[in-house]
């Protein structure tokens, strides 16, 4: 039997959109269903890079973070609206990426992976030390998303958490929408190209390094929007969220799901935080859990859950 | 005139000497051999010519146009295509994609989010030719990694003349193949040369193949220039036989 990936879309979107309804009812919350969408954004837009271009980057906090900061600031210092916060989020993320990509598109393997830690944690200690904008430590608070005036009608996602949780579905189905498309054009067909053999790649004439460069730049661009609603989810914003551990946890999410299949890194979202969710209640090293869960997937299921069932389902 | 033409190349690896002082001209529409014991500098001459590495010394022009420092893919651009002696292509993707991917980059549509109907149809009918063209028809959906050497280094060369080469540059393209594949390669070879004028430059250690389809052969040993000549001229050649069989023969 062939795997239909049609029906696979459907199935995703089927819990996805009625998630509030039934996770009250398995003894969940909404608000974890919403920090999953989130999370599965973010390792969807790693595996933009990691799965689909071949190339790792452990530095993906940083623009994440950067999407949160920009968020948190602009809606607390300059003008109470949520997508103005969202905006300058985005572009400040998009924009340090671009900037730092000519930098690190040249590297390869452990090479490029150490160097995007190391500009990540440029960003984290920035935010750390800039006590005056940041607060340091103790991060951005007294602030909170607005709703969403639409004209004829306003969105409460302030107060509504099943509003806010379909505002974080909307935009990361506008966001899965754009990389499925981006996957399936010529320009996406490059990038699979690159991380099937280099080599080949160059000598039909791809100039790699540039198109690594945006790769990377679109990778971090859905990285720093999903940056923007993990700011807005919790109306904070702190120096973790773009602390190397954040980037550490978006590629485990991409790796357990499987980063060759497009929905893996959602999988491996739901997995990682709802294992952290049942079991950080009962001990605190709830990450040697998952860290052993993570290595068993490794060795066992090389290509993560997702590439599992998708063999079951095709053999 | 002449299509390329090599002045006074070398190579050194620290003191090795992998390229030393050589020179080639190859013409519109000939089909080159080089040829050489091993270690005689073959693929590291091809890897000058196609940029994989620049020059310690000397000139590559093509087109009359000095190449010598342009990267890879802008050679490829200019109309250099290779192949590889050890096959390069998409192992995870199949025969049509690996295809697809060069036609779209030759169509210079490689940075295009979405194609338009009419591009579309013309990137599948000209993919659609280059599988029947390299024998790859039952095969076309599957994953180039699983078929055999000779289907994969078909699917190579097809990938290659998916950029409309003017310069074809082919490393040892029969290498590691049983002799049905050789023949089937070598003929593939030979139709590209004679009907589609295609310049030619291959690396080739089978000399069955070598006299077969070659115009010219160089031959080189130890890093230099040993002997030029059409396949007659070389197969007479007393230095060309020392090198080959030993200083006893």
């Amino acid at each position: 039997m062939k795997f239909d990936k049609r029906a696979g879309d459907i199935l995703v979107w089927a819990f996805l959109l009625s998630a509030p309804f039934w996770l009250p009812m398995i003894g969940s919350y909404v608000e974890l269903g919403t920090r999953v969408v989130i999370y599965a954004l973010a390792a969807m837009a790693l595996n933009f890079l990691l799965g689909y271009t071949g190339v790792l980057s452990f530095g993906h906090a940083a623009y994440f973070g950067l999407g949160a900061y920009g968020t948190a600031l602009t809606i607390k210092y300059v003008y109470p609206s949520t997508p103005l916060g969202m905006l300058v989020g985005i572009v400040l993320g998009t924009l340090a990426a671009a900037v730092i990509g000519p930098m690190i598109a040249r590297l390869r393997g452990v090479y490029f992976a150490m160097c995007t830690i190391a500009f990540g944690q440029v960003f984290y200690f920035i935010a750390f030390q800039w006590f005056s904008l940041t607060g340091g430590d103790d991060g951005v608070s007294a602030w909170h998303r607005m709703p969403l005036d639409f004209g004829f009608t306003t969105l409460d996602i302030l107060n509504d958490n099943k509003a806010f949780y379909y505002f974080v579905v909307a935009i990361f189905g506008i966001c899965a929408a754009a990389m499925a498309f981006l996957l399936r054009s010529p320009f996406g067909r490059t990038l699979l190209a690159i991380r099937e053999n280099e080599r080949r790649a160059r000598f039909l004439g791809i100039p790699v390094d540039w198109h690594i460069w945006m790769s990377w730049v679109v990778s971090c661009f859905f990285v720093s929007i999903a940056g923007t609603l993990f700011a807005l989810m919790n109306d904070f914003v702190d120096p973790r969220a773009l602390r190397w551990d954040q980037s550490g946890n978006f590629v485990i999410m991409a790796v357990l799901g499987g980063m060759r299949s497009f929905w893996g890194p959602l999988i491996g979202s739901a997995i990682f935080l709802v294992l952290q969710d049942y079991i950080s209640s009962e001990t605190e090293n709830w990450m040697s859990f998952i860290g052993l869960f993570f290595v068993l997937v490794v060795l066992f299921f090389p290509r993560g859950v997702l590439g599992i069932i998708r063999r079951k389902a095709t053999s | 005139m002449s299509l390329l033409q090599v002045k006074n190349v070398s190579k050194h690896f620290g003191s090795l000497i992998a390229v030393n002082d050589i020179s080639m001209t190859v013409a519109p529409g000939e089909l080159r051999a080089i040829i050489g014991p091993n270690g005689a500098g073959k693929t590291t001459f091809f890897n000058l010519i196609t940029g994989f590495f620049t020059p310690t010394s000397g000139n590559i022009f093509f087109e009359d146009q000095d190449v010598t420092d342009l990267l890879p893919a802008r050679r490829v651009w200019r109309g250099m295509a290779r192949t590889f002696q050890v096959t390069e292509v998409f192992p995870e993707l199949s025969v049509r994609e690996n295809l697809r991917i060069a036609v779209e980059v030759a169509a210079g549509l490689r940075l295009r989010p979405w194609l338009s109907e009419a591009d579309n149809g013309n990137i599948q009918s000209r993919v659609s030719e280059l599988i029947d063209m390299g024998g790859l028809g039952g095969k076309a959906d599957r994953q180039v990694g699983e078929l055999a050497h000779g289907d994969q280094r078909s699917c190579e060369i097809m990938m290659a003349l998916a950029l409309k080469p003017r310069l074809l540059l082919l490393d040892e393209p029969t290498a590691g193949m049983g002799d049905q594949e050789t023949y089937e390669i070598t003929q593939l070879i030979r139709r590209l040369h004679k009907d589609s004028k295609l310049t030619i430059v291959l690396i080739e250690h089978d000399m069955r193949v070598v006299f077969h389809l070659a115009d010219r052969i160089m031959v080189l040993d130890q890093g230099k220039f040993l002997a030029d000549g059409t396949p007659p001229e070389i197969a007479a050649n007393k230095a060309v036989q020392t090198a080959y069989l030993g200083q006893a023969a």
